[in-house]
């Protein structure tokens, strides 16, 4: 267990190494400089571009430049390009607006996937299944900003109340209900958007595992054997379906910081996605390498959440 | 004794081991059948294709029949199905079909050709790319399985380091120490030729041991790249590269394609660690066949069910990545229409003219659903453990 421990901690360091590396290249061997963004703009004289090189280390070559980006952004010293924020300051703040979105749509998720993948499974081949199929497919499916939209008319429609933005603006003095219900609303969309490739994927996902399951030679026995069917269904089957899913909370770390670009974008919501979106329009560098390094270390410590659960819950599997 | 064993095989009652009554073909047809949303998905599949052939000859030359890009502002955001005002047109401007079938978009410009045109654009943009994933994911993969096993010597690495440090510092401009490192490299790879000549004879200096030195193995390397690959957030990594790169429709194939073999690669090498061991590589290399064509002609096809099902719902991916790069502004840029920028320019007037989100987005739905449905279906098609349960 301690061995596993340690190799699978250096591995994902050698990753992570490698991870920066490659970014940090992408970046920065792509064509155009972040000093000739707007050279239109009678502001940015040759000597305010040579200043802004000097400032950000970009007359240095490559390599040293990668040593000081880590060496500040280790250092929490890192500022953006663009307004000379603390880039680690941005990112928390953008990452508070993000976070009800995620917390929302994970609920959304794994409480309606379950529910509809089980019964999908139990009734396999009948109405419900059939339809729950092709439903998910069709969720799968759907370009997200084109369901954003459809969902936009829909609510706006219906209920005549205002989704963009995570507020409405001048709503200072109005009662307390009247202040939460409108962030509720404003909340709803975007993480019903948010959680649809979620839930069609994973009511999939638990309903092939159940498949499985249910076929087993146990499952036959208890079901020979006279117990009534939700016992068989609930006991027998579920919680041993449910194995392989307690790993993937580990898998879910990574969305907390991947919001998603586009339905951050239509209802104009101040998160991490949004927020990356802005730094590549601006080739605010630090930002767009920050993020990436965030997400990578959270790709990288959720797999190994998932692996060391996955040895916790199930003592068949030695690593 | 001859004669018997011949009338014997003459003898229509006794049956000798024959072929499987029914071909590969007529299995597929008569599994897929069953599987209703299927069909429903490769009958899409097929309509799709044949529109955006004749998306490419009717809207591409000098003098389309279609002309996506002609601009008529007299004439802007009529719904669908309405008639063209004649005699406020020249006679070219005037639509071939004689009415707007899908309607016209803010320029006046006929969306019926627009979205012709952009079925083109979007089903190149998903095979184009799914194409490159698929050949890169088969060469790693095929790699990884079939060479695993051996380990990369030091000197390969110390030798590709060189040359990859040569040509970087050429590209960017530092011409000495390039070439240094270039002279380098290339006496590396000489030297080792020679040692290994030395080798081979069982000549082995101590000096050579250290230059020969096992490092990891090819399999350990590729999937680490594939782990590494797996870290980056993709469409995050995609909008920042398309971003940054200029604006091209091949720069988008290209890109979506680099960032998304990565599933190609497992399948291809978990196949190949299973077929490597069967009798039939066996045989093959006992005849000398060589390790290329064992891959390729032998192994790889047999291996092709999983990339195939990949293949097809990495299509349906790449089309809607596509559209949501269109949608941000950095996709296929103008005058090429695509789905997701018909989309994207109609969403401002989504209250005087649905038809301009509508008609795109549902075009999208449909292609997408067919491709991930008829992928579905030839999943369980293709793997004979799913084939009962369902």
């Amino acid at each position: 267990m301690l061995s596993f421990i340690g190799r699978s901690v250096i591995q994902k360091i050698i990753t992570l190494f490698f991870v920066m590396v490659i970014s940090f290249l992408i970046i920065h061997l792509a064509p155009g400089e972040p000093s000739q963004v707007d050279p239109l703009n009678p502001k940015f004289t040759p000597e305010m571009v040579e200043r802004f090189r000097e400032a950000f280390h970009l007359d240095k070559p490559l390599h040293v430049q990668f040593v000081y980006f880590y060496r500040d952004l280790f250092t929490g010293k890192t500022v953006s390009w663009k307004d000379n924020e603390p880039v680690l300051k941005k990112i928390g703040e953008r990452f508070l607006n993000s976070l009800p979105l995620f917390i929302v749509g994970t609920i959304l998720t794994w409480t309606l996937a379950f529910p509809i993948g089980i019964r999908s499974a139990i009734a396999r081949g009948g109405v419900y299944d059939r339809s729950a199929t092709f439903v998910s497919y069709l969720l799968y499916s759907i370009p997200g900003f084109f369901f954003a939209y459809i969902l936009i008319l829909l609510v706006v429609n219906t209920f005549h109340v205002p989704v963009i933005g995570m507020k409405t603006f001048g709503f200072g003095d109005v009662s307390v209900l009247r202040t939460i219900m409108d962030r509720v609303w404003h909340l709803l969309l975007p993480s019903v958007l948010g959680a649809t490739v979620g839930i069609a994927v994973l009511s999939r996902y638990v309903r092939s595992q159940m498949l499985e399951v249910e076929s087993q030679d146990y499952v036959r026995t208890a079901r020979a054997k006279g117990l009534p069917s939700e016992q068989v269904h609930y006991k027998h089957a579920l919680r041993n379906a449910l194995l392989p899913f307690v790993t993937m909370f580990g898998l879910i770390l990574p969305g907390l910081i991947g919001g998603s670009v586009i339905i951050e974008s239509i209802f104009s919501w101040p998160g991490m996605g949004r927020m990356a979106y802005e730094a590549i329009l601006a080739r605010d560098y630090p930002i767009i390498l920050s993020v990436n390094f965030i997400s990578a270390v959270l790709v990288l410590i959720g797999t190994f959440i998932s692996d060391l659960l996955y040895m916790v819950v199930d003592p068949r599997i030695h690593l | 004794m001859k004669t018997d064993s011949k009338n014997l095989f003459q003898n229509k009652d006794i049956e000798g081991p024959s072929a499987p009554q029914e071909s590969r073909w007529q299995e597929f047809w008569r599994l897929l059948r069953r599987n209703r949303l299927a069909v429903a998905g490769l009958i899409i599949f097929v309509c799709f294709l044949f529109i955006a052939l004749g998306g490419l000859v009717l809207t591409s030359g000098t003098r389309p029949v279609f002309d996506p890009a002609m601009v008529r502002l007299q004439e802007k955001l009529r719904p669908p199905l309405s008639a063209p005002r004649v005699e406020d047109l020249r006679p070219e401007e005037i639509p071939t079909l004689g009415i707007y079938l899908l309607g016209t978009d803010d320029l006046g410009r006929d969306v019926f050709s627009r979205m012709l045109q952009g079925a083109w654009v979007s089903s190149t943009v998903g095979f184009v790319a799914v194409g490159i994933a698929v050949l890169i994911g088969i060469v790693m993969g095929g790699i990884a399985g079939y060479f695993g096993q051996n380990h990369v010597r030091f000197n390969q690495i110390f030798v590709t380091i060189a040359l990859l440090a040569g040509a970087g510092l050429l590209m960017a401009g530092i011409i000495v120490l390039g070439i240094a490192f270039l002279v380098v490299g290339i006496t590396g790879a000489a030297l080792s030729r020679q040692w290994k000549r030395g080798l081979l004879k069982g000549r082995l200096k101590p000096w050579d041991k250290v230059f020969f030195a096992r490092t990891i193995s090819i399999d350990t390397l590729i999937m680490r790249l594939v782990d590494i690959m797996l870290c980056f957030p993709v469409f995050f990594l995609i909008l920042t590269v398309v971003a940054l790169l200029p604006a091209s429709m091949y720069n988008i194939m290209i890109v979506i394609g680099l960032t998304s073999w990565m599933g190609t690669t497992r399948f291809v090498r978990a196949e190949l660690l299973s077929l490597r061991e069967q009798d039939f590589v066996t045989a093959a290399k006992a005849l000398g066949v060589k390790d290329w064509r064992i891959i390729f002609r032998h192994m790889i096809p047999n291996a092709m069910a999983p990339v195939l099902v990949s293949a097809t719902i990495g299509i349906a991916s790449a089309i809607l990545i596509e559209a949501g790069l269109s949608f941000l502004g950095f996709g296929v840029p103008p005058p090429h229409a695509t789905w997701g920028n018909i989309l994207s320019d109609g969403k401002r007037f989504i209250f005087d003219a649905p038809w301009l989100t509508f008609i795109p987005g549902f075009a999208i739905l449909i292609v997408v659903l067919a491709f991930n449905l008829f992928g579905e279906g030839l999943r369980d098609i293709l793997n004979p453990k799913l084939r009962e349960r369902y």
